[in-house]
């Protein structure tokens, strides 16, 4: 189903653009909807893992806050279209679900930094929740590009919520399901089968999409088995831009601070054992800047360990710039800064 | 379009407000900081400061309430990072800052004197007195002018001192009044409206911070009074006009209450170019009422009868 762009070089982040996208199909997909766009710029620096925001309600609108979605497929048809999946929960995703083909849409993208790919072939298991597995399609495309094979654990509370089951059967080398009325594969939340499809598919490399709870529960299993990982975290935006700071978490720098970064800028894909799961919601006393922080002396603080040296050359630019605080808290890690 | 603050030259009078254009890269991205009046920074502050936890944003009708907090990289970093990127694209800046005490504001300004490319300084009077339990400071005339004679007296003279004021005041002529006799070379109003939304389903407030900052169209009647009010006590006091500009008539109706230069803040948000376009339609709107420049309107509707300018149908 998904189709790599043409391949690219793993050169640095493009800048994204704001477009005017047209409404090519908008589909039902079970519990979700799933609305494809034309929008060949967008599309064309598009890397999986990264995301769009559109301004829903139209011109006189009284939302002022832009809806962030992660893309799920992008395809050179049209010049270029980009697809997208959601649920319609709030008064924004229901007038984006009344949507007909040829509506315009005031479009920004691609935002945020996308999946790193492991240097060396590996085995990746791709996990996700609800419609949260939309983007590991494309992710399974690129991987398998450069060789590595791809077990897919999808979970949903039910089975009209899981989604690209289908999908992940056909291209992945395994694929569990778990939901948690057991309407559809194993009953129970993913993370019960985590372990059992880690030992099963002598898993090297964990990607996750899903709620946050979960995130830190996927995390903390794969240090149990010394399994890097990458999350990609759902969190409430209001811009995608990095302007508005709302969707802060608090996440450990290779340099051993916690810093209080942007989703969207600095993610939404992180490495997960840097983020600090307990504090999201808090300031950690000891976040630069926090209330009574002092510097702590040079050689101190605590690198992060972990794998660190599965990842390519976007971690480790990634690593250098925000992560190890080349660049101030708040103000991280835009495309081209890490220069 | 052109306007002047102090000895700088704006190509125009649309201008960010603070604390929603980033650091100025994040809408580079989108549109060329250059051609924007001027930036005016998020608000800067001594130390960095890691601002309130999350969730610290929600929408509202026509608003956005927010309760960031003021999470900033401090003055340091900003003076070597972001100031210095800023004027390598040719921005102009206006530097916003914050202070816990007024001796954080006077140092402040006067790190920023010994740089150069400082267009002029916001002075944010939201904020905190630690040493008045936590009152904001543009509540208070006296408070609000210590402030800003501080600020006047450690910045160079030829940088022009904006005060920022908040519309949560029974009389905010009295605190404009207070900032213009403490030497304010201007007035930046308004800063957001202090509200508060409930979580009906966790029955407790949503914002982490409880209380948040109201912005967007929906204070915008607020800001127009408020301009209205402070334009008619001081005509002779320039005003950064700022609350929920969207469109160019929304810049127009604030020029008209007697600012003679716009921020936009919260549309940046939904709209990362909104400064250009705001600019285009408001010179569309002028060229309607037969206007050649901006400074034809700016105040015009205290005038018993328009003066000159073709009345709009």
């Amino acid at each position: 189903m998904p189709r790599s762009s043409a391949a690219r070089p793993a050169g640095r982040p493009v800048a994204p653009v704001q477009i005017r996208g047209t409404v090519l199909t908008l589909r039902r997909v079970d519990a979700y909807h799933a609305m494809t766009l034309v929008a060949p710029a967008i599309a064309a620096k598009f890397r999986p893992g990264q995301f769009i925001t559109i301004a829903v309600g139209g011109p006189d609108t009284a939302m002022l806050g832009r809806r962030a979605f992660v893309v799920h497929d992008v395809r050179p048809d049209h010049g270029g279209t980009v697809e997208f999946v959601f649920e319609a929960r709030g008064p924004g995703t229901r007038w984006l679900a009344g949507l007909r083909a040829r509506d315009v849409l005031d479009t920004v993208g691609p935002l945020g930094r996308p999946f790193p790919i492991p240097r060396d072939p590996s085995k990746c298991l791709l996990l996700g929740v609800g419609y949260g597995s939309a983007p590991l399609f494309g992710l399974s495309a690129r991987l398998r590009e450069r060789g590595c094979s791809v077990d897919y654990l999808l979970g949903g509370e039910s089975a009209d919520r899981v989604f690209g089951a289908l999908t992940a059967r056909r291209n992945g080398r395994s694929a569990s399901v778990t939901t948690t009325d057991g309407s559809f594969g194993a009953r129970g939340p993913v993370t019960a089968l985590l372990e059992q499809v880690i030992r099963e598919a002598r898993t090297d490399v964990i990607y996750a999409c899903a709620p946050v709870d979960v995130l830190r529960e996927v995390t903390a299993i794969a240090g149990r088995y010394d399994i890097p990982v990458q999350v990609s975290v759902d969190v409430p935006m209001a811009c995608g831009t990095g302007v508005c700071m709302g969707c802060v978490l608090p996440v450990n720098g290779t340099d051993g601070i916690t810093r209080i970064v942007r989703s969207c800028v600095d993610g939404p894909v992180f490495r997960g054992d840097l983020v600090r799961w307990d504090d999201i919601g808090t300031i950690p006393f000891d976040a630069l800047g926090a209330p009574g922080w002092a510097a702590p002396p040079a050689g101190a603080a605590q690198p992060a360990r972990g794998a660190q040296g599965v990842w390519g050359a976007a971690q480790d630019r990634h690593d250098r710039g925000v992560l190890r605080g080349a660049v101030p808290p708040g103000y991280t890690a835009l495309r081209g800064d890490s220069a | 379009m052109r306007a002047r603050l102090g000895q700088t030259e704006l190509p125009n009078l649309v201008l960010t407000a603070a604390g929603c254009a980033g650091a100025g890269r994040e809408l580079a991205q989108f549109t060329d900081v250059a051609r924007i009046g001027a930036v005016i920074s998020k608000s800067i502050m001594a130390e960095p400061r890691t601002g309130n936890p999350a969730p610290r944003l929600a929408e509202t009708p026509s608003g956005m309430l927010n309760a960031v907090g003021l999470q900033g990289p401090g003055v340091d970093a900003f003076l070597q990072r972001d100031l210095p990127w800023l004027l390598s694209r040719g921005a102009r800046v206006v530097v916003s800052i914050a202070g816990q005490t007024i001796r954080e504001y006077a140092g402040l300004a006067g790190r920023l004197s010994d740089t150069a490319g400082v267009a002029a300084i916001e002075v944010n009077l939201s904020c905190a007195n630690a040493e008045d339990a936590g009152q904001m400071f543009a509540l208070d005339p006296q408070r609000a002018g210590s402030v800003i004679g501080a600020v006047r007296g450690s910045a160079r003279p030829d940088i022009p001192v904006f005060a920022k004021l908040s519309p949560d005041v029974t009389d905010i002529v009295a605190v404009a009044s207070a900032c213009v006799a403490a030497g304010a070379d201007g007035l930046s109003l308004i800063n957001t409206v202090l509200g508060m939304t409930i979580d009906p389903g966790a029955m407790r407030p949503l914002l982490a911070g409880r209380y948040g900052g109201l912005s967007g169209p929906a204070i915008r009647p607020i800001a127009v009074r408020c301009v209205w009010q402070v334009r008619a006590a001081f005509p002779d006091v320039p005003i950064i006009g700022s609350g929920g500009v969207r469109a160019g008539r929304d810049a127009l109706e604030l020029l008209l209450a007697g600012a003679s230069m716009i921020a936009v803040g919260t549309e940046l948000m939904h709209d990362p170019s909104a400064c250009s376009r705001v600019l285009k339609e408001l010179e569309e709107e002028l060229a309607v009422l037969g206007a050649d420049r901006a400074a034809d309107v700016v105040g015009q509707a205290h005038a018993r009868a328009p003066r000159g300018l073709v009345r709009r149908a």
